[in-house]
């Protein structure tokens, strides 16, 4: 009993943990700029596919997940500051539509390069096997997963919490009017914001393949669930996001083992009873002041 | 002041916290009809606060709010607005993609229950747009009426907030700071119109401005940290040695 | 960008000659569309799933257009329209017009109720809770195999003649007159609604909630009604797809077909009602023709579309007519002394 209860918060956490690590651009993204993104899956697909594409034809996994990294970013860096800037001032249906936009010339361009089909990211031999925790084995891929998560979650806290930068992006998200006022280069702060969020979703979607299976409608299909972390969790928050994304996972999967047949829709009703309850997110990140 | 059944507006113990944060604290006051109250305070007393609980975007913790002698503080806003509570915004909150005209005469088209029909095309919305056009003469701005609202400048922006207030034919008008903002050449134009406001109307105006506020107002409540610091006649606030200490010695007239 | 309806003004003061020239524009799509009746041949029925897919924006017009609520949900009116249209002639009976009666009463209900839980919420929640929306309902279609057929579609479907004399057959008139008259029902009440006083007020609301609130507009109610006028016409209209078809397929209930619809929309250009019709026209075209070439170029194009439109073309190829005319105007006033 114990073990079954242990079996699902792990696999609840390690499914959090994709969805925070992809999510968590997003979330700080649109807490910074205040755009409604719906593109940021498109940057974990991409991540995904580039290290599917470098572990496939034999490169080293962890070489595959830098380079998944390196080149949504370099992706986001040059959508930001050709089309995302515009977008700012146009209002939340513009961006709404043009982000949609880009989820449609992701999805057809990977059509296109990689085919329809669900495509593998090949991980290496020891984490495609069981590793023997105490009370039962337990797939290495998932605790892998979760260490990863965990590392990348406790250095991002330290990032926000205590470097400059993070407190200049904590300031920029708060106000940003006060922000450009007190002179910091909201330009130069929003790509690169911008760019290391898309980093973090490659990361993710590369990382989480193996539950998140890619395939080319991945932008279109998982976009709910990056924008519920976002939402739910609040904009802007990153414990929030983290929070969310652990529950939304937990409760994802418990669905799944319990009510298998209605799953499915449960976690958006579930996301539907939550917004209606706390429209503003479980834990926002701006104060009421 | 008068008694709660012949107010126009009446406040009893209105409360408003934000954890630790007071921004309206017990305050009790008054209108008659046809009251002309100025309300002052330096930054972050609560003015504008005072004026989102009034008219209800902003729910009161306790305290009640009636509109001639009818509780309203569990109304919608919009319901307010139809019991004849109106306002005008510090920031203007106008239709910018319309023409001037037109604002004033969807609020008319509102006030006269003809705003939600959905089939027929009535030659009522010629009558909404005359008195609408009547109501802009006598504001002084009947000639740009045509014009499309972000085309102008602010100050004409300033008073046509006023003028969609005034279509309501309300009972009672806040007005929040009508003309902060404008510049001074302009500005004498909505100290003109603030003076002509009709005479049954009781008005409650928070201003900064201390030449407006005593030309205008017979009775002046002072806001302070979200409570009523004092009140009086302008003459008495006037020397009034707590009010000079809040405005730092600064000689108010 | 268009404006609030005219004001009578406008009307009044234009020359006859431009009241005759925007008759013949009033005219031209529904002369067009009985022309092609008469020369299409084989290919009456792409014209039938183009007036489909015209109303399903329409509908979408008026919420997202003029109204202002942008929703990513509005494809759960349309694929429970489909549904309702589909298992009526099942379980019931196979008379379209009932069938059809039956489709949009239940689209609008749902309409109403699901936007009587959500309106009150705004921006990125509210299209959360769209979005929300319409995936429990696409869940549960493919959950439901029992009811829905799952992700084979509805199968067995009777379609049976119209008014007891208008058989559907392979060559498609009777769903094209069917079709044709349908959306010219729903394009007269849009007319009226827009132009009346409480397309009016549901555009002042677009611009500014705070305002029409400040001025006694009761604005959840106005909002709420459109929503569900909408929802009830989207699901007209997927009563025509079920109808023509004789199948209904669960991509109709996706968020794909929201975003297809919503592309249809803003490429004709949104608050025109016309917009709509250049735009699914337009749509339809260019991925039938493409996807002779590679199934996925058009998805790249249509992508592309949307971005070059938000980022140059606010209004819509509708406004590529206003474009050149300011583009002329300028010539003309550099030619003066």
């Amino acid at each position: 009993m114990l073990s079954f209860g242990l079996t699902i918060l792990l696999d609840g956490v390690s499914y959090g943990m994709v969805l925070f690590i992809i999510s968590v651009g997003l979330t700080i993204t649109m807490g910074l700029m205040r755009l409604v993104n719906l593109s940021h899956g498109s940057f974990a697909m991409i991540g995904g596919y580039v290290a599917g594409y470098i572990t496939q034809a034999g490169g080293n996994f962890y070489l595959a997940l830098l380079i998944a990294m390196i080149i949504p970013a370099i992706l986001g860096g040059l959508a930001e500051v050709t089309v995302f800037r515009p977008l700012y001032r146009k209002g939340e249906l513009a961006q709404v539509l043009l982000t949609i936009g880009i989820v449609f010339v992701a999805t057809a361009s990977i059509t296109e390069i990689f085919g329809a089909f669900p495509y593998p990211v090949v991980f290496p031999d020891y984490l495609t096997k069981p590793i023997d925790i105490g009370f039962r084995t337990y797939p290495a891929y998932r605790l892998f997963l979760i260490g990863v998560g965990g590392v990348v979650a406790i250095a991002l806290w330290y990032l926000i919490e205590n470097s400059l930068y993070g407190a200049k992006l904590r300031a920029a998200v708060d106000n940003p009017r006060m922000a450009r006022t007190v002179g910091m280069n909201v330009n130069v702060l929003f790509t690169g914001t911008f760019m290391v969020g898309s980093a973090l979703a490659g990361l993710g979607g590369a990382m989480g393949a193996g539950i998140l299976s890619l395939e080319p409608s991945y932008a279109l299909k998982y976009v709910v669930l990056f924008l519920v972390v976002v939402i739910v969790g609040g904009e802007g928050s990153f414990k929030g996001s983290f929070v969310a994304a652990m529950a939304l996972g937990i409760i994802d999967t418990i669905g799944k083992y319990f009510f298998s047949q209605a799953a499915p829709y449960l976690l958006y009703v579930t996301v539907f009873v939550l917004l209606l309850w706390r429209p503003q997110g479980l834990m926002p990140a701006k104060s009421v002041a | 002041m008068s008694e709660t059944s012949t107010s126009a507006l009446s406040v009893r113990g209105l409360n408003k916290s934000f954890g630790a944060l007071v921004v309206a604290q017990d305050i009790n006051i008054d209108l008659a009809p046809g009251a002309r109250v100025g309300l002052i305070g330096p930054n972050g007393a609560g003015k504008t606060t005072f004026v989102n609980l009034l008219t209800g975007f902003l729910k009161p913790d306790s305290g009640t709010i009636l509109l001639e002698g009818a509780p309203i503080q569990d109304m919608k806003p919009e319901m307010r607005v139809r019991r004849g509570l109106a306002r005008t915004h510090q920031i203007n909150t106008l239709l910018r993609e319309d023409i001037v005209r037109d604002n004033v005469a969807i609020a008319i088209a509102e006030r006269e229950n003809y705003a939600w029909r959905m089939m027929r095309y009535t030659p009522q919305w010629r009558r909404c747009s005359e008195e609408a056009h009547a109501l802009l003469r006598d504001m002084g701005i009947a000639d740009v009426g045509d014009r499309q609202v972000r085309e102008l400048p602010y100050g004409q922006q300033r008073l046509l907030e006023i003028a969609i207030a005034l279509s309501l034919k309300p009972r009672v008008l806040l007005l929040d700071e009508p003309a902060a903002g404008v510049p001074a050449e302009e500005a004498h134009r909505i100290h003109d119109v603030l003076a002509r406001l009709p005479s049954d109307i009781a008005i409650l105006i928070i201003e900064h401005d201390m030449e407006v506020i005593f030309r205008f107002a017979k009775e002046i409540i002072v806001l302070l940290q979200g409570r009523v610091l004092t009140r009086g006649a302008p003459a008495k606030i006037a020397v009034d040695p707590e009010v000079r200490a809040v405005y730092l010695g600064r000689t108010v007239v | 960008m268009m404006a609030a309806p005219s004001t009578d003004t406008a009307a009044t003061t234009a020359s006859p000659a431009s009241r005759v020239l925007s008759l013949i524009g009033h005219a031209l799509p529904w002369l067009i569309a009985i022309g092609f009746y008469f020369v299409a041949g084989g290919s009456l029925s792409i014209g039938t799933q183009i007036m489909i897919w015209i109303l399903f924006a329409m509908s979408l017009d008026l919420v997202l257009g003029y109204a202002g609520i942008v929703t990513l949900g509005h494809a759960a009116f349309f694929g429970v329209g489909a549904y309702a249209a589909g298992l009526f002639s099942i379980h019931f009976m196979s008379d379209p017009i009932l069938g059809h009666i039956f489709a949009v009463v239940v689209s609008g209900v749902l309409g109403v109720i699901s936007g009587a839980l959500i309106l009150h919420t705004t921006g990125v929640t509210f299209l959360m809770l769209t979005l929300a929306t319409v995936s429990i309902i696409y869940e549960y279609g493919n959950q439901a195999r029992w009811l829905t057929g799952g992700d084979d579609g509805l199968q067995g479907m009777k379609v049976g003649p119209i008014f007891g004399t208008f058989e559907f057959n392979i060559f498609g008139q009777t769903a094209y007159v069917y079709a044709l008259v349908v959306l010219f029902i729903w394009f007269l009440i849009s007319w009226r609604l827009v132009k009346s006083p409480f397309g009016r007020s549901l555009d002042g609301i677009r611009q500014n909630p705070r305002r029409m609130r400040a001025i006694g507009t009761p604005v959840w109610w106005r909002l709420l009604a459109i929503y569900g006028i909408a929802a009830a016409m989207a699901g007209s209209a997927g009563a025509l797809l079920a109808h023509s078809t004789r199948f209904v397929g669960l991509s109709s209930l996706s968020l794909l077909t929201s975003g297809i619809v919503t592309v249809m929309l803003i490429l004709g250009g949104t608050r025109k009602l016309y917009g709509a019709f250049i735009g699914a026209a337009i749509y339809y075209l260019v991925q039938d023709s493409t996807a002779k070439f590679s199934p996925y170029f058009w998805e790249f194009i249509v992508g592309g579309m949307l971005i070059a439109t938000v980022l140059f073309l606010e209004g819509g190829l509708m406004d590529l007519g206003r474009i050149g005319r300011r583009f002329l105007a300028r010539f003309q006033r550099s030619d003066a002394p």
